[in-house]
């Protein structure tokens, strides 16, 4: 099956599309956000289930998470994964209200659509790299979020990939932002999940067999 | 004497028994469904982390028998045969099958909450295992940890709080 198939080779190309896609999403926070975001270069595992539930901090761990499906050349699916009081900030800082709160649920309509807006953004930007680097047509669904445990929302995007195999090739970019005092901290991640029928498209388009 | 158990935990996919004192969890469950079967006469339970309604959906030569409903609630009763439960006092507690994000797209897969829940049901009446309670559907994630000593299945939801079915 498919993850017989996967070389260390094919693992690079998929780092190097990660790159590219992540890094255009992380412009797009910076110029959104007026702060600088930096990203990590994406790690490209073949992982069991439970172990891309820990890549995200446990499958308890709570969070506000951005899902869409990736349709066209390529399917597959995407989540934009931030810690709730990440997104709290980054949803003040857009529609300043500082009684936004993700956590408590008490989150009005105008953020909820701006953290909405927020995942279109950075998946859009993340995406259309990815279809110029290849020259693939990849059209991403209108986003939907959840503040959630990792598990239950992350498992979703699991459900094309559990009937082909027990493993996925997560294409995990972390998000950082700059902080003086302590270094870097992870602020979020980029998981794309695409479908293991995608994974041909993906290396012909770029010429690798 | 409370509090001298293990917890035994059941990752996505998976399944496990557990006999009294210990109890038996499964954390994250989103459109998943936990399947707790349990003997209250020998205070064993198994904990089945259900995926997907059925194997016939799987492509692969080998499949993972606790990812399915249709192969998954079987191999459960094997198991616990082997522990010495008679399969005739086997009671069901379920819980799961949300759907985590609301699409306005009809495919399938964005409703295997539901799909998972209705084979999961259906599977159990194949094998006359009565569902004692059950907490399924909406749209929360649900942490589970089932109690063989009480017999009570503890759902933990983060905006709903915590309670005992």
């Amino acid at each position: 099956m498919y993850e017989k198939n996967i070389t260390s080779m094919h693992l690079d190309v998929l780092k190097e599309i990660g790159n590219i896609g992540a890094a255009h999403a992380a412009t797009a926070l910076s110029t959104l956000l007026n702060k600088k975001i930096d990203m990590k270069v994406p790690k490209v595992e073949m992982v069991s289930f439970d172990d891309m539930m820990d890549l995200a901090g446990g499958p308890e761990n709570v969070v506000a998470g951005i899902y869409l499906r990736i349709e066209g050349d390529v399917t597959g699916s995407m989540f934009f994964i931030l810690p709730v009081e990440q997104a709290n900030q980054f949803i003040k800082a857009l529609v300043q209200d500082s009684s936004l709160d993700f956590q408590t649920g008490e989150v009005s309509e105008l953020g909820v659509s701006a953290m909405q807006e927020l995942g279109n953004i950075l998946s859009g930007s993340y995406l259309s790299a990815l279809s110029d680097f290849t020259s693939l047509k990849i059209y991403p669904t209108v986003p939907a979020l959840s503040v959630d445990m990792v598990g239950a929302i992350v498992s979703f995007g699991l459900v094309e990939v559990s009937h082909v195999s027990d493993y996925v090739i997560v294409i995990d970019t972390a998000i950082t932002e700059e902080n003086t005092l302590n270094g870097e901290s992870v602020k979020g991640h980029f998981f794309l999940l695409p479908d293991p029928d995608s994974f041909e498209a993906i290396f012909t388009a770029l010429g690798v067999h | 004497m409370i509090g001298t158990g293990q917890v035994v935990k059941v990752g996505i996919a998976d399944m496990n028994t557990v006999k009294a004192p210990d109890t038996i969890r499964t954390s994250g469950l989103g459109s998943c469904v936990g399947v707790v079967l349990y003997d209250e006469r020998s205070q064993t339970a198994g904990l089945v982390h259900v995926m997907l309604p059925d194997s016939s959906l799987g492509r692969t030569e080998t499949i993972n028998i606790a990812k399915f409903a249709d192969t998954g609630i079987p191999a459960m009763i094997e198991q616990l045969k082997l522990e010495g439960v008679q399969p005739f006092r086997l009671r069901a507690k379920i819980a799961g099958g949300a759907q985590m994000f609301q699409f306005t797209s009809g495919k399938d897969t964005m409703r295997i909450g539901p799909r998972n829940v209705e084979a999961v049901k259906e599977y159990l009446k194949k094998y006359s295992i009565p569902i004692i309670s059950e907490d399924t559907g909406g749209s929360s994630g649900r942490t589970i940890e089932f109690n063989p000593s009480t017999n009570l299945l503890n759902i933990r939801t983060v905006n709903q709080g915590v309670r005992d079915i």
